[in-house]
C-alpha cells in the first residue's frame, strides 16, 4: 500500500530533521541529461524529497544503457524523460516533474531551466557540458551549477570528488577519465559520481558549502 | 606572472585564447574563470592576463 503523502513527510522530517527537510521540499533542481549521472541523480534527490523535479533528455532507452542507467528492461525504446517520470512516480509518488523531451543547446538553456534553483549537468558529451556550464555562470546569476567531468574506468572510487571551483561551480569526479579512453563507463563509478553530485545539491539547500 | 590552476605561468599580456591553445586547450570543452568570475567563450580573443590574475581553467572530458 501506498503510503499517504502526510506519512511520507513525516519520515523525511524524522531522517533529515524539519527545518533541512523544509528547505529540501522548497526547491527545484535541474537535471540536463537522464543517462547514467542524471537518472541516478533523479532516484537521489526524488527520495530526499525536493519539490520538483525539471528532467531533460531527448534520447530513448537502450540496451545498452541498461547497465548503468535506471531503466528496465521493458522500457527500452521508451523516452528517457517518460520512463524516468514513470519509475520516480513509483519510488515518489509526491515529488512534482516536469519532463522536456529536448535536445538542450544554447537556444533553449534559458527557458528550459528558468524555474530551477540549481542545475545539475549530466550529459555525457565534453562539449555540451562546457556550453552549460560556461551559460549558467555567464547568463543565470543566481543559479547553482553542479557538473561532472571524469568517472569512466575503473580506477579507485576514491578518486572521484567534489570541488568547488567558484561561488556557484560545484565539479563532481576525477577530472581527467574520459569515456572516449580506455573501457569506458563502469556503473559503480559512474553511481558514486553521480551521488557526489546529488549530494552537493543536498548541500548546497542545507547551505552547507565547501571551501 | 598569472597563476593558472594553481601554478605559476609568465603569461602576462597573453590573451586566453593565445594561453589556452599553447597550452594544449581545446577551447570548445572549457570553462574559464578569472579572478572568479566566468569569462564568457566570446571575449577569449579580446581578454588579455594581468600580472596576478588567478586563473582556473576546467577542461571537461565525456562520460555520462
Amino acid at each position: 500500500m501506498i503510503p499517504d503523502k502526510s506519512e511520507w513527510i513525516k519520515a523525511l522530517e524524522e531522517r533529515h530533521g524539519k527545518e533541512l527537510q523544509n528547505k529540501i521540499f522548497s526547491k527545484t533542481v535541474a537535471i540536463c541529461g537522464l543517462g547514467g549521472l542524471g537518472s541516478n541523480i533523479a532516484i537521489l534527490l526524488a527520495r530526499a524529497g525536493v519539490k520538483k523535479l525539471i528532467l531533460i533528455d531527448f534520447d530513448k532507452v537502450d540496451v545498452s544503457n541498461l547497465h548503468r542507467q535506471q531503466y528496465k528492461a521493458c522500457q527500452v525504446g521508451m523516452y528517457k524523460t517518460e520512463a524516468i517520470s514513470c519509475n520516480l512516480k513509483e519510488i515518489a509518488p509526491y515529488l512534482e516533474t516536469e519532463i522536456h523531451t529536448a535536445y538542450m543547446d544554447e537556444k533553449n538553456f534559458a527557458k528550459l531551466l528558468q524555474s530551477a534553483d540549481i542545475i545539475c549537468e549530466a550529459f555525457d558529451n565534453a562539449e555540451a557540458k562546457a556550453s552549460l556550464v560556461n551559460f549558467v555562470l555567464s547568463e543565470m546569476p543566481t543559479k547553482y551549477i553542479v557538473a561532472a567531468s571524469g568517472m569512466a574506468g575503473l580506477d579507485s572510487a576514491n578518486s572521484i570528488r567534489t570541488r568547488r571551483v567558484s561561488k556557484r561551480f560545484y565539479l563532481c569526479g576525477d577530472e581527467k577519465s574520459d569515456a572516449g579512453d580506455g573501457m569506458g563507463l563502469v556503473a559503480s563509478r559512474v553511481s558514486v559520481c553521480a551521488s557526489h553530485q546529488a549530494h552537493a545539491v543536498l548541500r548546497i539547500i542545507s547551505e552547507e558549502f565547501e571551501e | 606572472m598569472v597563476k593558472i590552476n594553481g601554478e605559476d605561468f609568465a603569461a602576462d599580456g597573453k590573451s586566453v585564447k593565445a594561453f589556452l591553445l599553447e597550452a594544449g586547450f581545446d577551447t570548445k570543452r572549457v570553462a574559464v574563470e578569472i579572478n572568479g568570475d566566468i569569462l564568457p567563450k566570446s571575449q577569449y580573443e579580446n581578454t588579455y592576463l594581468n600580472d596576478g590574475d588567478c586563473v582556473e581553467v576546467v577542461s571537461f572530458v565525456g562520460g555520462g
